[in-house]
């Protein structure tokens, strides 16, 4: 490896490094080359046929994404042989796939329309293979469509390579061949994490998310109901990638003027349960840690974070042994439902029973979460609905809204204060810095060493990172944490997820606090996100998350004065029984 | 099997040739071969101008240069048995009556490459033969090891898919996952089970292979035409005077092979299996069976005028339709449209101008599919639409 070839594409020469295929020596020269298989977070499949290009000396057409340049290559991509191909490909493509755009929920951000008009495929010649109608619905967060599908496999090397759970594959071969589950089962009695990366990476809407638009704009219309709304911080990040803006643009003040213009009675943010989660997990670590290194008793370590649903239900089903290891603490979005039923109503003295809890989260496995039994502390169901990014971004369009020219307005109190701390929980090792900065402080009565309270150390978009902090000159309760390295590890992706997770399974690994986030990028690379989402675009959401918790005054979790109140007037103190009994939860293990 | 005698017609012809089946000593042979060098034997196999037969007609010689030239710390010998091109029933007789000329074989390629581990794919179907075949093996590779030859082989069985007939599907069977073509290049001689190099032989290029370094290139070399040396075995089936298995010298015309197997109404030879193309009456004069003409892997399916070629096309795309492996859309989807495509014609529902918008589908299907499977389906498709377009509306 390492060398540079010499090609030539469409006459023109170009030298790219060793390993790459036509596809990006092609992109480096400004050609595009149409592509629906390939996806730059996934293995190469070469299936769909539709990257093929002409190469000199072949008789059959090559395809772009899957062949590797060598020397002297001479390519053409735009032959009346290869324009024809495709075209042909693209109709085969169609003639399997129920074109209904109308009522498709992808269209207008479909891959596979999106060639259809390129290669002005207008009137259908071939004959509809569709024969099968009906939608797979049985899971609360994803729909599964087959008549749609155009058996890129992309959802299945998704579900297999990036998250390493497999409730996806590929069953049958011939006409029959399709994506399928485990025996063919429903999709909510397999192994499905709900993280929906799948969804994020379907070409086309045979899979997409159980949205309930309809749902939330009957209950709006509705005067005897109160709807209150949580936003989590990556939907802020992405949000704006729907209506016209560059991925990477930050839009929370947009936002919050359209959820009121749509008309949310209260708009509230769920980094404010994101900071109280750094108080109630950043205890719970500590009290651990003084169980295991001053108390000498047994206790479960390391601490493993618990606000990513699809990383919960995952663990659920694949390491049993390590359900103890789990903070008890809800996911963020589980705090804010009952603290909304009950503190805030209350105080703003609603009757719960006619308030909804509705979540705008870059997250389907939140769907799942909101939907579990034992989410109901507050009486009543303690979030009633979550939606997309997607399906807010949706219901901003069917409301009219200017977008763009919104002005910015801040969110209602007293649920709505938040730090930076809260916001960088939208990106991988987010909770991990929040956590650090307060719980460090906590021992040391310091702010963390870092320049800018940035600890960069647990940044970024490598797989599994891992960082230390040497405790020195604590304050008199955390003593026995003299010098001690406290270690974090963090995971983004469940497949990343599992290497320290065997790590931990044999009693190897060397960490306090592992922070995991199921989807790649964490909540801002969501499977709720708008689509597209790759690596390139995930970097400048991180960039932006990070950029947010700069832009604000308070930075720390524990600074929040919103949250010192609710522990004042309401929980007590953090890891009290008021906490557990609104805030925590348990686990259960899945087959 | 019972084996029907040489009639007259073909006992004369000086096409017949009596390599494959002929009696050889395993023992000697092998002797034979651990002298000869790895360059000495890839120059004869070279030299005698031995093409795989199993259907793709590849260079035996230069694929196993590749595999020899490949870098790897192990390197497999596989010999594909899976014979599933419909009315091919050569490999199974080959191994049944001969086995020991498939080891030998073997021998060669792994002393040629630097393998040390050979497999046998084995059809599914022809799960009955294990046994004593297990058997065989077994004392063959305790004749290598007396001989202090580092070379061992296995059996491997299929489970009855077609498509694992294509070396890289096989070698994802055979690594047990679904038996689906691979992306090439990289190729199996450099890329291959495991990621390790592998030669992908057909039985009886094996048992050629043992031939030639028996008899020498030259004498294989002779026989047959400039672009298609030696001979090879020919299955014949369908409305045949003369049904079986024959050793012929490659370069035949068609119009003798008629003259000698057909019925005397024969109306088309169907070469090469499902996979292979559809020669008419009118063209059996100029067709030579070979690599300049219409090759076969051995499949030779005689049609007499009895017969509707819209029944024998149906027949081909369903098998196709259900044994495209489903991973590339212009197999999957275009056997399905190729298949429903003529039956909408012959009802009625569709023009038969419709038939030329499938042939567009078909030609996109040769050079876009991802495997042979189906960049051949437009073989017997255009064969026979091309030469028997009214049968495909009325017959
Ligand atoms: C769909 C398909 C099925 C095939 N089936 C067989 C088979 O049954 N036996 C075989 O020897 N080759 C088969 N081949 C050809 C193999 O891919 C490969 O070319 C061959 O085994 C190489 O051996 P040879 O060079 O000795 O012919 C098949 C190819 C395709 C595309
Ligand atoms: S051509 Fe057919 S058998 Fe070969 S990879 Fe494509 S779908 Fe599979
Ligand atoms: S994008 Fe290359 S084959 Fe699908």
């Amino acid at each position: 490896m390492g060398g540079m070839i010499n090609l030539k594409i469409n006459d023109i020469p170009i030298s790219i490094e060793e390993g790459a295929s036509i596809l990006d020596a092609a992109k480096k020269i400004n050609i595009q080359i149409p592509t629906l298989c390939h996806h730059d977070d996934l293995c190469v499949a070469g299936n769909c046929r539709v990257c093929v290009v002409e190469q000199a000396g072949m008789k059959t057409l090559p395809t772009a994404c899957s062949t590797p340049v060598t020397e002297g290559m001479e390519i053409l991509t735009n032959t009346p042989r290869v324009l024809g191909c495709r075209r042909t490909i693209i109709e085969l493509l169609l003639s399997e796939h129920n074109v209904d755009c109308p009522h498709c929920y992808r269209n207008v951000n479909c891959e596979l329309q999106g060639l259809a008009e390129e290669y002005s495929v207008d009137n259908p010649k071939l004959i509809s293979l569709v024969t099968d109608e009906s939608v797979e619905i049985s899971s609360p967060s994803i729909r599964k469509d087959s008549s749609r599908c155009i058996r890129c496999q992309r959802c299945v090397r998704t579900c297999a390579e990036l998250q390493h759970v497999t409730a996806l594959c590929v069953a049958n071969r011939g006409a029959e061949m399709k994506i399928s589950t485990f025996m063919d089962r429903p999709m909510d009695q397999v192994v499905c994490t709900s993280c929906g990366q799948c969804i994020n990476r379907c070409p086309t809407g045979a899979l997409v998310e159980h949205n309930y638009i309809a749902e939330i704009w009957d209950h709006l219309g509705d005067p005897d109901k109160y709807l209150v709304v949580q936003t989590a911080p990556a939907v802020r990040v992405g949000l704006g990638e729907m209506l016209g803006f560059d991925p990477g643009t930050r839009v929370t003040g947009k936002m919050v003027t359209a959820l009121r213009m749509i008309g949310f009675d209260a708009v509230f943010d769920t980094n404010f349960t994101a900071d109280l989660t750094i108080m109630e997990e950043g205890t719970e670590l500590l009290l651990r840690l003084k169980k295991a290194l001053l108390d000498k008793k047994p206790v479960a370590l390391p601490l493993l974070t618990s606000c990513s649903p699809g990383w919960i239900k995952y663990i659920e089903h694949e390491h049993h042994s390590l359900l103890d290891n789990l903070s008890t603490c809800k996911s963020p979005q589980q705090m804010f439902g009952p603290l909304a039923k009950t503190y805030y109503a209350e105080k703003a003295g609603i009757d719960p029973a006619g308030m909804i809890v509705v979540s705008i989260m870059p997250c389907t496995a939140k769907k799942f979460e909101a939907n579990r039994p034992e989410m109901k502390v507050s009486g009543y169901k303690d979030v009633d609905y979550v939606l997309t990014t997607r399906e807010f971004g949706r219901m901003i369009k069917q409301a009219g809204l200017d977008f763009k020219n919104l002005e910015d307005s801040k969110c209602d109190s007293i649920l709505g204060k938040h730090t930076g701390a809260g916001v960088i929980f939208g990106a991988t090792g987010g909770v991990a810095e929040a956590a650090l900065r307060t719980v460090y402080e906590i021992i040391t009565g310091r702010e963390v060493p870092f320049k800018n309270l940035n600890i960069t150390a647990v940044r970024g978009m490598e797989g599994v990172r891992e960082a230390s902090i040497k405790i020195e000159d604590c304050v008199d309760d955390w003593k026995f944490l003299e010098g001690v390295s406290l270690k974090v590890a963090i995971a983004h992706g469940l497949a990343n997820a599992r290497m320290l997770m065997k790590q931990v399974e044999k009693g190897e690994s060397p960490y306090h606090f592992i922070e995991v986030m199921a989807c790649p990028g964490g909540c801002l690379g969501g499977g709720g996100q708008p689509i597209p989402t790759n690596r390139e675009i995930r970097e400048k959401r991180a960039k932006a998350i990070y950029e947010e918790d700069e832009s604000l005054e308070l930075r720390k979790s524990h600074e929040n004065p919103e949250v010192q109140k609710l522990y004042e007037e309401f929980l007590g103190k953090p890891g009290g029984r008021r906490s557990h009994e609104l805030l925590h939860t348990s686990y259960t293990a899945r087959s | 099997m019972a084996r029907s005698p040489f009639p007259k017609k073909i006992s004369d012809s000086h096409k017949r040739v009596d390599l494959i089946f002929s009696e050889l000593p395993t023992e000697k042979t092998l002797q034979k071969i651990i002298k000869m060098t790895p360059d000495r034997i890839i120059r004869d196999i070279t030299d005698s101008g031995l093409r795989g037969r199993g259907g793709a007609g590849f260079p035996t010689g230069r694929k196993w240069t590749y595999a020899r030239e490949a870098e790897g710390d192990e390197k497999y010998i596989i010999c594909n048995a899976d014979e599933g091109e419909p009315g091919t029933f050569k490999d199974r007789e080959i191994l049944d009556r001969r086995s020991g000329k498939v080891f030998l074989g073997m021998a060669i390629a792994a002393k040629a490459v630097g393998a040390n581990r050979g497999f046998i794919y084995l059809r599914g179907e022809y799960s009955y033969m294990a046994k004593d075949l297990l058997g065989e093996i077994d004392e063959f590779n305790k004749l290598l090891t007396s001989k202090s030859v580092d070379f061992k082989i296995e059996l491997r069985l299929g489970a009855g898919a077609y498509v694992c007939g294509e070396e890289t599907a096989l070698i994802e069977s055979m690594e047990g996952h679904r038996g689906e073509a691979r992306n090439k290049p990289p190729f199996p001689a450099t890329v291959g089970f495991r990621g390790k190099p592998t030669v992908v032989n057909n039985v009886e290029t094996l048992v050629y292979a043992t031939m030639i370094i028996s008899i020498g290139p030259k004498k294989f070399e002779e026989l047959g035409t400039k672009y298609s040396h030696g001979a090879k075995v020919f299955c014949i089936s369908g409305d045949a005077g003369l049904k079986g298995m024959f050793e012929l010298e490659l370069g035949m015309k068609t119009d003798e092979f008629v003259n000698i197997f057909g019925d005397g109404a024969t109306k088309a030879v169907q070469v090469g299996g499902a996979s292979g193309q559809c020669v008419p009456r009118k063209k059996f004069k100029d067709t030579i069976l070979g690599f300049e003409g219409v090759p076969t892997g051995g499949s030779m399916m005689l049609f007499n005028s009895s017969r509707s070629m819209y029944n024998v096309l149906k027949n081909y795309l369903e098998f196709f339709t259900e044994e495209s492996c489903g991973q590339c859309t212009p197999c999957r989807v275009g056997c399905q449209q190729l298949l429903r495509g003529i039956e909408a014609v012959k009802t009625g529902r569709l023009p038969n101008t419709y038939l030329d918008d499938l042939i567009r589908v078909a030609k996109t299907m040769r050079i876009t599919a991802k495997c042979g499977l189906g960049q051949s389906v437009a073989n017997p498709f255009i064969s026979i639409v091309d030469n028997f377009r009214e049968e495909m509306m009325h017959f």
